[in-house]
């Protein structure tokens, strides 16, 4: 199961955090501190995998953010590995050619695709173009929503 | 989304956050954005809800406080767009966790979602629902989800899946309602569907043994026949990674099989092909396809045997562990571990590889690879590995040292095939890595070579030796000045010469320089400047000749800053002005065999603040006259060294015995500093004052208290400190201390005469056991409590190996007494032994106690633990 997912630029500032796992604030900024210390430590030859406090921490770097997900010691750290992968390759196809940047600015549409990814810790869709769907359906809703939000019969109807 | 809003917008916000050069200024902005969202809040206006949450979400990631943007989520998933909902749900998984009673207002509005015709909308309450559900949410909502996953949309019917695995994690007693959908789900073609299926399958087995068996028997064969498929099917481009399809789904599928064909002989064989088939076909050079490999040999190695799919297994480990890739070595390592029970002699082949990689840069792999070359470790390769180790250990990293040291130490407690070796191992890694040893190792040791009589002077010297070079290693020094002090008459003689060594020069100063440098070097910590302390006591008897040095040294430290190293520098310097006049040798002897026995027992059950008497009458050795009672001192004096929490452990009743208690030095004021005469001398060395108000029970040597609450011999030392004679350190005081000894139990009546009187209570009471506690308080002592236990035996059967143990909190001081025998006949057969509590808190907290007790019934270990909370109050 993964506990949590992690996503901190190489300066050590979080663009996005995921707690499977019940954490305090304290205990989560602890965990924070603390991963980013040693993963953004460690030399690029060296293998993904950290363990830390019996469990075990799998990274990977792309560009200038790293992917990180905490799991048992038991589980197939290769596979988590290829979940990063199918996250960051989702990511960058709904952004087109992701960034930083459009994680930094679009951070709530990151969540959403990494909730139509995983829920309660474990995968739940291996396919890229079922996600794309789906969170491209939400999107329409909420453009719908807005479209009608901003009519001006609706704004007529709210101000008077 | 108001265009009239004054607010800023997220992205605005995220702008100016991003601009701020220092801390301080973003902390300015967020101060500024929290007040504006607090004010919108109390505004209540729906419009800029939305907005305010997202930024609050940046805002919390930032890592500042947001709960005051809480109740806001509520509001925005209770309202009825999708757009509010879906950033309400957000916020509501990112700001809350399953332990906020926040939390437990979102359920009604989490099942009219659940409900709702929306699929979308019903996606959202489930993910979240999947993500953050605390165990009550998971009872209240389970027959709504269990429902859902027959829904018709798959994209329902998966999240509904997954929110199973969550729910049935939280509440186990849940999961037989789960079992027929679960296993409706693996028919499924949807990918998503099945894989979350598979796992909520998975989890099912886990934790239900009903369904481990039903999904056994029904599933096995479908499973096995959708593995084939997939591995099997042509590419389908949605699905492919790395030329496999979905790994993902391969990867379920093989942990399910895994626990399907554990413990069953049957379903093994059935999954054999395919497994086969994957083990032999997957493609290895991507990453995706080790990931199926590694699962699919996790699987092979975790079913009943099929040895020939075993040697698959391996065969693909040993591929793993040659390879470049530095994640996939990782992963060898790991396995290797566990192919080790099966086919240990497959894993010795790989040796030498593995131990490369405790030789790696890379610290994840060092620490597997170690990991697994201390399970590789047998009588036959001990001597090979541990020099591979040791010699690593002179070049390693500073932070691996200490992993490693602690390794090549269990390594060779283990395993080691003669003491001689085992000496010279554990010399090699106190020298390289010394300040990483922990305290029982080396306590351990020392036990070793005081047993080893034959080895004493290759230790000392040895010992000697390594301490030159090496005197930066704090407890290499600590060893070598315990045994400079002990046999530094070996060192000086080249006693007990073994072929293999160098003969060497030592004069009786060179020895001294050794200790004095220890006591003398500022970097020393109290620890060793202690024991220094005493190995110089010990040397100026073995050296007579420059006795008259080591008393300059020893008066050195009457000016030491710790209280506790000025007054034994006192005491002891006496001892040697002294010590031409009184037949004192005897005192500073040799320290008797430390008993390994009761050191092992000790080392494993030593819990912080717990003691742990053997329930045997004390051992008294009529071997001297004051050897017997340093016996008996040894015993009790380790005891409460394991009771006070600031004091090390075990071997620190070397310290004890001669009275240097580290741990409580400011309490004890047991010795008087000028020494009046020589029996005086003698008794104040063992700690057995004449007893003065001022003396408190936290004092290492219990003696002392001991005459505190016994009156009678209390009386017995007072006359025997006033009227026995300086030579008289012979019979008359020696039977006087065994009547301290023997006098342990005081007598009831006295104690009841001394203090307000507490109701006994029963303290515990099982099948088979009972135990009484009666108090009494000694006079002028409130804060002490003396606890007389009775145990009774009410069960049909004899106890044996009876082991009364007692631990309690910090506030407290507990010191246990020897019990009056180890044996409880059957029937009411009863055992009683003091224990005296000292609280520190007295007034304001209460005792509590908590006790194991283990004896053995008709040969078989009994252990029982509890909680003793009815002590009477004000104790």
């Amino acid at each position: 199961m993964i506990h949590f997912v992690l996503l901190v630029s190489r300066q050590g500032k979080v663009r996005l955090t995921k707690w499977y796992s019940p954490y305090t604030q304290k205990e989560r900024s602890k965990v924070i501190r603390e991963l980013s210390g040693v993963i953004l430590n460690r030399g690029p030859k060296l293998c993904n995998f950290v363990e830390w406090r019996g469990y075990k921490v799998v990274y990977k770097r792309y560009a200038s953010l790293y992917f990180c997900m905490c799991i048992d010691a038991e589980d197939n750290e290769l596979e988590v590995l290829e979940i990063i992968h199918h996250y960051v390759e989702i990511l960058d196809r709904y952004f087109g050619s992701v960034c930083e940047l459009d994680l930094i600015f679009h951070f709530h549409k990151a969540y959403y695709i990494l909730d139509e990814l995983l829920i309660a810790g474990e995968l739940q869709e291996s396919s890229k173009k079922t996600v794309a769907r789906i969170i491209s359906a939400q999107d329409q809703m909420v453009e719908a929503a807005k479209e009608e939000a901003g009519s001006i019969s609706y704004i007529i109807a709210q101000t008077t | 989304m108001n265009p009239f809003s004054s607010s800023t917008r997220l992205r605005d916000m995220i702008r100016s956050i991003r601009a701020c050069k220092t801390a301080a200024e973003e902390r300015g902005v967020v101060r500024k954005e929290c007040a504006d969202i607090r004010a919108s809040i109390n505004e209540n206006d729906p419009h800029d809800r939305h907005r305010n949450l997202a930024k609050l979400m940046f805002i919390h990631m930032l890592g500042y406080p947001t709960h005051f943007g809480q109740m806001e989520c509520l509001k925005l998933i209770a309202s009825p767009g999708f757009p509010e909902k879906r950033i309400g749900y957000l916020g509501l998984m990112l700001l809350l966790d399953e332990r906020q009673e926040v939390l437990m207002l979102v359920t009604n509005s989490l099942k009219q979602d659940l409900n709702h015709t929306n699929q979308y909308v019903v996606g959202l309450a489930l993910c979240a629902l999947g993500n953050i559900c605390s165990a009550e949410m998971a009872r209240d909502l389970a027959p709504e989800v269990e429902r859902l996953i027959q829904f018709r949309d798959p994209n329902i019917r998966k999240k509904a899946a997954l929110c199973s695995t969550r729910i049935v994690r939280k509440v186990p007693d849940l999961a037989e309602n789960f079992i027929n959908a679960a296993s409706s789900l693996l028919k499924e073609k949807h990918h998503g569907v099945l894989i979350t299926g598979v796992q909520l399958c998975y989890e099912l087995c886990t934790i239900n043994d009903e369904a481990l068996e039903f999904f056994r028997k029904k599933c096995t064969e479908g499973l096995i026949k959708t593995l084939r498929d997939i591995t099997n099917s042509a590419y389908q481009p949605e699905y492919d990674v790395a030329g496999i399809t979905d790994p993902f789904l391969h990867i379920r599928l093989l942990k399910l099989l895994r626990v399907l064909g554990h413990g069953d002989a049957d379903a093994s064989d059935l999954m054999t092909d395919i497994l086969a088939q994957v083990a032999t076909k997957t493609e290895s050079n991507k990453n995706a396809g080790n990931a199926v490999l590694y699962e699919c040999v996790e699987t092979i190695m975790a079913i009943e045997d099929t040895s020939s799919l075993r040697v698959l297994a391996i065969n693909i480990l040993g591929r793993f562990l040659s390879n470049r890739d530095n994640n996939i070595r990782y992963v060898a390592l790991n396995m290797l571990m566990k192919a080790i029970a099966f086919d240990d002699q497959a894993v010795q082949r790989h040796r030498v590889t593995i131990l490369e990689c405790v030789k790696d840069p890379d610290a994840s792999i060092r620490k597997r690879a170690l990991e697994l070359v201390s399970l590789l470790v047998n009588e036959n390769n001990v001597k090979q590995l541990t020099k591979e180790l040791t010699d690593y250990l002179e070049i390693s990293d500073e932070d691996f040292k200490e992993d490693l040291s602690a390794k090549i130490c269990s390594i060779v407690e283990k395993f080691s095939p003669e003491k001689i070796w085992y000496i010279d191992q554990m010399l090699k890694v106190l020298s390289e890595a010394g300040k990483f040893v922990k305290d029982d190792v080396w306590h351990a040791l020392i036990v070793v070579i005081s047993n080893a009589s034959e080895l004493h002077g290759y230790t000392v010297r040895a010992l000697y030796k390594a301490v030159l070079t090496y005197s930066e290693q704090e407890t290499l020094v600590r060893v070598a000045i315990w045994c400079i002090g002990e046999y530094g008459d070996l060192l000086v003689n080249n006693v007990g010469m073994l072929g293999i060594e160098d003969p060497i020069t030592v004069t009786e100063c060179d020895a001294v320089d050794v200790v004095e440098d220890a006591i003398t070097r500022h970097n020393s910590d109290m620890t060793t400047k202690a024991m220094a302390l005493v190995a110089l006591l010990k040397l100026s008897s073995r050296f007579p000749s420059i006795s008259e040095r080591i008393k300059d040294v020893i008066l050195k430290q009457k000016g030491s800053l710790l209280l506790e190293m000025q007054q034994r520098a006192i005491e002891f310097n006496s001892i040697v002005e002294r010590h031409k006049n009184i037949r004192w040798s005897s005192l500073v002897e040799r320290m008797p065999v430390l008993d390994e026995a009761t050191f092992n027992v000790r080392r494993a059950g030593s819990l912080p603040a717990s003691v742990s008497t053997m329930a045997k009458p004390s051992v008294s050795i009529p071997n001297g006259v004051s050897a017997a009672p340093l016996v008996d001192l040894l015993d009790l004096g380790s005891d409460d060294i394991l009771a006070a929490p600031s004091s090390s452990s075990g071997a620190d009743f070397l310290q004890d015995l001669l009275g240097v208690d580290l741990g409580s030095s400011s309490a004890q004021s047991g010795a008087t500093p000028a020494p009046k005469a020589g029996t005086d001398l003698l008794l104040d060395i063992l700690s057995i004052g004449t007893p003065s108000p001022a003396q408190n029970s936290t004092s290492a040597i219990d003696l002392l208290s001991t005459a505190d609450m016994n009156n009678n011999s209390s009386t017995a030392l007072d006359t025997l400190s006033s009227s026995a004679p300086p030579h008289i350190a012979t019979t008359a005081s020696a039977g006087g201390m065994f009547d301290l000894l023997d006098g342990l139990s005081p007598s009831p009546s006295k104690e009841a005469t001394n203090g307000p009187a507490y109701p006994p209570i029963v303290a515990y009471e099982s099948s088979s056991l009972k135990i009484e506690f009666t108090f009494s308080k000694p006079s002028g002592n409130p804060q002490t409590t003396n606890v007389e236990a009775t145990f009774i035996n009410i069960s049909p059967n004899t106890f044996t190996d009876f082991v009364f143990q007692a631990a309690v909190p910090k506030f407290l001081q507990l010191h246990l007494d020897p019990a009056s025998s180890n044996t409880l006949p059957a029937n009411g057969g009863k055992v009683t032994q003091n224990l005296r509590v000292t609280n520190s808190q007295h007034g304001k907290k209460s005792l509590v106690m908590r006790m194991r007790i283990g004896y053995k019934v008709n040969g078989k270990d009994v252990l029982e633990e509890g909680q003793i909370n009815n002590f009477p109050r004000g104790l």
